[in-house]
Parts: structure tokens; sequence; C-alpha cells
């Protein structure tokens, strides 16, 4: 698969945003009709929530197959749209939208990367796929300085005092690393005990019985302090007794949730949270901008898969107009013609 | 009967009667009611957006089983009343039961 390293300059005939099922089979529909696709998704992989969230998951609703697993179909349509070549821009959340004089658009991403393309299709499903926030006063001020969302450069936590939070497999996991080279590390959890990996939970309770680190059960954080950066935490039991400890950095742990994100102020018409499409070809009311899948909404709207292939390929006979504005489409069924290949 | 109070997201409260769901998803039940449900992994207990506080009747339920005590693990507002709708079933020992929809914890 080729990626594009970051603050790279793409040129390509459709951008698609989100790299989930619905995206990736776009690239197909496209393809047919021998337009080229780059994808750009915020998570490190393609598949979207079915690889994220649930990939050894049975689905029962994709047409020709009785059960297939959620990674087995991505595996599938990866395979299915290899002969056209799409570029992927993966871990790269999309930021700004500008269209130029000449109605191309161009689309920057939080690592530098830019992508010009004639067509742009959101696929973004739910959204971007974002860290689960707890409710901590104060929690933003720290954003950065501080408190982060996830371990990106462990070298950074080397001989800091560092407080994680959550009793989840990677609030264990980090624990047990950070506490190699972090000069303290503290665990607050909720509960009494962890449903994780029980491997991974026992270490932490041998780490903790050594002195090693420290465990607060039955506890959450519930103020910050500092000054431009993180200094303190402060934990509160189940008994409503709170501590203060210091820390020179707080990892919580909480999961991913969908938000909608930047692509909410491009001008687009939206509905609780979804992007309101022409059901002749799923484009929204910016010319050239498409939205296929769980993104969009229209009157009938069903959140199925299935569904957003149906959007995919009606998307594909609009956009030609924007790459071809000279030609017409010509419908060519795959049964004569097979794929060709870019 | 099987008659259940909700509080919804925005803290209006009313009583749901659920007689002809029995066997369903409460999930999927109070979806089919109205009630906003994004469900972005579809009932399988895996993201939490059906988050909900059993406030009166919790000793009523089927115990949560492992999956769902992960899932509730990794929302920052879990507490000791907290399931997830999709895992409990429409059945009988519902009636009474008083619930509270969980924000999404954006």
């Amino acid at each position: 698969m080729k990626t594009t390293r970051t603050e790279e300059f793409v040129t390509t005939d459709i951008a698609i945003i989100g790299a989930g099922p619905v995206g990736l089979f776009a690239v197909f529909e496209a393809g047919l009709l021998k337009m080229r696709c780059h994808l750009i998704d915020a998570l490190p992989q393609v598949g979207g929530q079915l690889s994220e969230i649930y990939p050894q998951k049975p689905i029962y609703d994709i047409p020709g197959f009785p059960s297939i697993t959620a990674q087995a179909l991505i595996d599938g349509l990866m395979e299915q749209i290899e002969p056209f070549k799409p570029g992927f821009s993966l871990g790269e959340r999309v930021d700004r939208l500008q269209q130029t004089s000449d109605k191309r658009f161009i689309i920057h991403t939080n690592e530098g990367t830019t992508i010009q393309a004639k067509v742009v299709v959101i696929a973004g499903g739910l959204g971007c796929f974002e860290p689960r926030k707890p409710e901590i006063s104060g929690l933003d001020l720290f954003e950065g300085k501080g408190v982060n969302y996830m371990v990106k450069n462990p070298e950074l936590y080397r001989g800091r005092k560092v407080v994680l939070s959550g009793g989840g497999d990677s609030a264990l996991d980090w624990t047990l690393f950070l506490a190699t080279i972090a000069e303290r590390v503290t665990l607050v959890h909720r509960g009494e005990t962890f449903r994780g990996h029980p491997d991974s939970a026992e270490k932490v309770f041998q780490l903790a019985r050594q002195g090693t680190i420290d465990l607060l059960l039955q506890s959450q954080i519930t103020s910050l302090g500092g000054n431009g950066h993180l200094q303190t935490v402060t934990v509160t039991d189940k008994q409503k007794n709170a501590s203060v400890l210091e820390a020179d950095y707080l990892i919580p742990l909480f999961g991913l949730t969908p938000k909608l994100g930047p692509i909410a102020n491009w001008g687009l018409g939206i509905d609780n949270s979804a992007l309101l499409v022409n059901v002749h070809d799923y484009s929204t009311n910016v010319d050239g901008i498409y939205a296929i899948g769980d993104i969009n909404t229209y009157p009938g709207k069903l959140k199925l898969i299935l569904c957003g292939f149906h959007e995919g390929a009606l998307m594909a006979q609009s956009a030609f107009k924007h790459v071809y504005p000279d030609q017409k489409p010509s419908f060519k069924y795959t049964t004569v013609n097979g794929v060709n290949a870019f | 009967m099987i008659q259940i109070t909700v509080e919804d997201r925005q803290g209006s409260v009313r009583d749901v009667r659920l007689d002809g769901y029995v066997g369903q998803s409460l999930m999927e039940t109070l979806k089919g009611e109205g009630y906003d449900m994004r469900a972005t992994c579809g009932g399988l207990a895996l993201c939490a957006d059906c988050h909900c506080l059993i406030l009166a009747g919790e000793r009523d339920l089927e115990p949560a089983k492992d999956a769902e005590l992960i899932t509730l693990d990794t929302r920052p507002d879990a507490q000791d009343n907290s399931r997830l709708s999709c895992q409990i079933r429409v059945a009988d020992q519902l009636d009474g039961i008083n619930i509270r929809l969980m924000g999404y914890a954006d």
C-alpha cells in the first residue's frame, strides 16, 4: 500500500476523506470511470470503525457473503481496489479546505500534507475518531502542556512523574511500559479490578505491591493544577478523600469517540452532525463536494454499509463531469469489460 | 405490562411501554421509540454510546458480562450503576426500572 510521507504534495482526481468500507469502495467505482483517488484518514490504518472497533465481528448483510468478519471485508475491498492504485495519507486529520479560482480543491492535513483534487468525497463515517476526554475542570488548559491522550513518543516521559487514568488494556500496557522509564508512574482507575488482559492486570498489581508504581483504585481525577504546564493532579477516592499528586504528565486513556471535526466548518449543510445531500448523486450544497456513507443524511437514510456502496456508485457517475468536463461518462458493465487497471 | 421510566439526554423524563419489544435489545427499542441513539458499534458492547445509569431497579436486571464491563471502563463518566442498554434485553423484569441516558462523553 502506498502511503504518503507527511508534508507531501499530492495531486489527484478525487480526494476521499475517510478510508472505511464506503470510502474504499468509492475508489473502485471511480476507477471504473478512470478517475484516480487519494484517501485521507485520521486512523493509522484503513478500515474505519470496522478495523478500529470490531475487526473480528461478523457482518451478515453484505450481499453474497452470508457472514464475513469486518476485517475480512476491508481486506477484500483493499484487494478489489488495488488495480486502481489509490494513494493514502493515514494517521492524518483533514483540517482546512480551500478552493482555487479554477475550481480545484486543496485539502491541508494536520501533518502538513497538501492534496489537490478536482472532487472531494467525504466518507467520514461518524467523523474522526478522537480520544474520549474525561470531564475534569481545566483539562483543556493543559492539553499539550502535560496532558496527552495518546503516547506518541515514549521518550517524552523518561525520568518524569506520569499519571495515567483508565481501566482498559491500553492503560495497563502503558503503565507497564512507562514504569520502566519514568521517574514515577501512578495509575488511577474508577473500579476495583481490571477486566482487560489478565496477564497485564496481574503485572500491574505486582508492580504496585513492590512499590514500583502507585495504583489508586476506586478513584477519579477531579482537578488539575499548574502554571503554564501541568504540575499537580488531584485524585478523589470513593470516600471523597482528595489527595494531590505531583505530575509532569497526565495521560487519560478512555478509548476513542467519533466527532465531525473540522469538516463542520466548511460551509456544508449539516443536520444533527450529518451532511445534507441530494439523493440524485449524493452531492452536498458545495459544487464538487460529495458525502457518502454514515456521514450523510437524507429522507429515509439507512446507516448501512450496503447503502454507502450504492451512494459511492452514484457519486462516481456525477463526479465524472468535474474530472472530465468535456466527456460523457460511458457506463460499462464489468461483466463485459472486466476491470482495467491503471 | 412492562413500563420503564426514561430520562433522555436533555433531562426530560417520561414513562415508556415496552410490551411489544420482548426479547429485543433495550438500545434498539429506545431508538425505535424516538430516543437519540448513535450506536457507533451497532449493539456489540464496544462503543459505549448507549451508556445509561440505572436509577432504580438495577437488581432486577441480568448482571453485566465481561464484554460490557470492559467497555464501561472506557467511559470516564461511568458509575457503579452504569450499564450499556444494548446489552439489556427487554423482559418482564424490566418493569418499573428507571434509567438515565448518558451523553456520548465527547
